[in-house]
């Protein structure tokens, strides 16, 4: 019984973790896409269209990730090409990807899939408690791949270092002959390929099935997960982990009947993610690691 | 060119003149939707329900709709549009819309307004619903015959009167059948978060319940049955191609023979609410008995339990069965309806209390 409801915590946090670790990548790059959500839609009803269409949910995750990085293309051209505002720009992608996400979805309401099977490891998922954790699927295989690589391009790699500079002072990196722009493009469209993959997942394994809105608030969690993590790949899935807990033990809590109101336990996740921002804001901003150039536009100057 | 554009538009006019006069003599239906036709669930009913109204009265009207309109005070404005589009006759579908609706019947007294599940009324301004706690009663039975493990999982969305009903009206079948078993209640407090509903029918699986029940929209939950392998009831429309190994049946929600009662009444000037201070005549509330509340065919289940769900379904429908008839004691053991007596609407809108066969308690 525990070891369901810990599986049930995992799978509630995969798409938090793709989403966050993607956001997390474009944010030390300095740019703040607050699409997430817009692009997580997108990501959901291509997933979706093209396993239904092709049968194959294999294919689903593919267009799901390139869905979310045609709508973070559209972002960078905004943003990097005409440098407009970032805040304004990413909550636009957002309206944008709701809107969209629900006229493509229409004919597909009402069809059911064959989601991503779970790969169940030999021996491995056999274990007791630890066992869960080798009964995933290959997408949530595939994103604490993607977490430990990217920490590892982050903080141990020379582009990584060289992506972290242009987010630190871009006007530092350009004199030093990096390309801001193209860095910074690259980190958009990465982070636009994860919200895709985390907006897939839904459809393919949390609930087959296209449902408009379905993300349902989850592409701003994972902006706040990334704050919560102070910009550290590993502390992002350590939050989103914690996030899934609190959801399912709120549900949890009732089936169990314990004696705490409903609506208490359902604000708990949201309460943590407050409590956060605001002791993170008291303690200062660039101490905790925000990238001291995180949503201003570049211009070429010289 | 100038001229030409003046005769363009003198024809223009004149198009559209002769279009408004072709549809004059249409009477024009509008409806509100809560989200949109595509939910498979709550408005997607009631979308069934305008095509058959549609389809009934055939070129007489002229139906539209609006959907996703939030509740409060932003469905007034949609509500007026309607109003200056020239719906004459307008079905705002959620209990959310109650006060927008009122407030709009207030202004325009020549339009006839119709809201679903709401209680309050006025002189251009009726009430329609569906007893949906009927269909739950039978789903109790059901459920009741078919578990191994006792336990019930049961989605709700928000702790309101129609709610209450529905989980006591189960628990009534349910233990009509088998005293051991009961309901674990797990609240959503949302009426369509596909994610959420799964995961809430995950952890109700694993806390043990072989039976899921819902009071929310999307199929996420019969389809986390279907893959857990446990069975469970479709909401509001047959979700049955979701989960074709899961669902038991699922109660359909009919809104069609009430559009098409309430338009005709319109046709011959008989629509009224009545002239009391409460317009009760103006409510109706149907069920099983009259075909509002449909039951879909009984699968995934042996003939004998197919034969008990039929005969309680069909006593309902002949009023030989009362749900809520005493002795019945709330969940805490107090005696709430001596032996005898029956429920009356009144008692039904006021309860707040679970019976026996639900664990815990309702949530302020």
């Amino acid at each position: 019984m525990f070891d369901e409801l810990l599986l049930t915590v995992l799978l509630t946090s995969i798409p938090l973790i793709l989403a966050a670790t993607g956001e997390l990548v474009v944010e030390r790059s300095g740019v703040l896409n607050l699409g997430v959500e817009g692009m997580m839609l997108m990501g959901a009803v291509a997933a979706f269209g093209a396993a239904s269409l092709f049968g194959s949910p294999y294919i689903g995750i593919l267009s799901g990730g390139v869905a979310g990085m045609f709508v973070a293309a559209i972002f960078s051209l905004f943003v990097l090409g005409l440098a407009t505002n970032q805040v304004a720009t990413g909550l636009a992608l957002t309206i944008f990807g709701t809107g969209l996400s629900g006229l493509i979805g229409a004919p597909l309401v009402g069809q059911a899939i064959e989601g991503l099977p779970a790969l169940h490891l030999p021996i491995l998922s056999g274990l007791p408690f630890i066992g869960v954790f080798f009964q995933l699927d290959i997408l949530a295989y595939g994103a604490i791949v993607i977490v430990g690589l990217t920490s590892f391009f982050l903080m141990r790699s020379r582009p990584g270092l060289i992506l972290r500079s242009v987010g630190i002072n871009h006007d530092s990196a350009h004199a030093l002959g990096y390309n801001v722009l193209r860095v910074r493009l690259y980190a958009i469209l990465f982070g636009g390929f994860m919200a895709g993959l985390a907006g897939a997942y839904l459809p393919l394994v949390l609930t087959p099935h296209w449902a408009e809105g379905m993300t349902a608030g989850r592409g701003w969690i994972a902006l706040a997960l990334v704050v919560f993590a102070s910009w550290q790949p590993w502390r992002v899935t350590i939050g989103a982990v914690l996030f899934g807990g609190v959801t399912i033990m709120q549900l949890a809590g009732q089936a169990r009947g314990w004696p705490i109101p409903a609506q208490f336990l359902s604000m708990l996740p949201y309460l943590a993610t407050i409590i956060v921002l605001v002791t993170i804001a008291s303690r200062g901003h660039i101490a905790l690691g925000a990238p001291a150039h995180l949503g201003k536009s570049f211009f070429i100057t010289r | 060119m100038k001229r030409m554009l003046t005769a363009l538009g003198a024809l223009l006019t004149t198009a559209v003149m002769s279009i408004s006069a072709a549809q004059a003599d249409k009477l024009k239906v509008g409806f509100v939707y809560l989200t949109n036709p595509g939910d498979h669930g709550w408005t997607y009913a009631h979308e069934v329900g305008r095509q058959q109204l549609q389809s009934h009265f055939g070129d007489k009207i002229e139906t539209t709709y609006v959907e996703n309109v939030p509740e409060g005070p932003d469905a007034a404005r949609v509500i007026r549009e309607l109003v200056a589009q020239g719906n004459k006759v307008i079905f705002t579908t959620s209990f959310g819309y109650m006060e927008p609706t009122l407030k709009v019947a207030k202004e325009y007294p020549d339009v006839m307004f119709d809201h679903i599940t709401g209680y309050k009324r006025a002189t251009n301004m009726a009430t329609g619903n569906i007893r949906f706690y009927e269909g739950r009663y039978v789903q109790g039975v059901v459920a009741g015959l078919t578990t191994k493990s006792n336990t019930i999982g049961y989605l709700a969305a928000f702790p309101i009167p129609e709610v209450i009903q529905g989980i006591n009206a189960f628990a009534r079948g349910l233990r009509s059948v088998n005293k051991d078993a009961s309901i674990k209640v797990v609240w959503v407090n949302s009426w369509y978060d596909p994610v959420k509903e799964a995961d809430a029918a995950k952890v109700l699986i694993a806390e043990g319940a072989d039976v899921l029940a819902q009071h929310t929209d999307s199929p996420a939950m019969l389809q986390t049955a279907e893959k857990a392998g446990v069975k469970g009831f479709g909401q509001s429309s047959d979700m049955h191609k979701f989960a074709p190994k899961a669902q038991l049946f699922s109660s359909v929600n009919n809104w069609g023979p009430y559009y098409i009662s309430q338009v005709q009444k319109v046709m011959d000037g008989t629509w009224s609410t009545g002239d009391g201070p409460d317009h009760w005549a103006g409510n109706t509330w149907k069920g099983i008995g009259d075909d509002y509340l449909v039951l879909t065919e009984f699968k995934n289940m042996p003939a004998e339990v197919a034969a008990k769900a039929e005969a309680a379904r069909s006593g309902i429908a002949s009023g030989s069965l009362n749900i809520f008839e005493g002795p019945m004691k709330d969940n805490k053991g107090n005696m709430v309806l001596e032996a005898g007596k029956v429920l009356d609407d009144g008692g039904l809108w006021g309860m707040n209390y679970y019976v026996e066969g639900v664990e815990g308690n309702i949530p302020n």
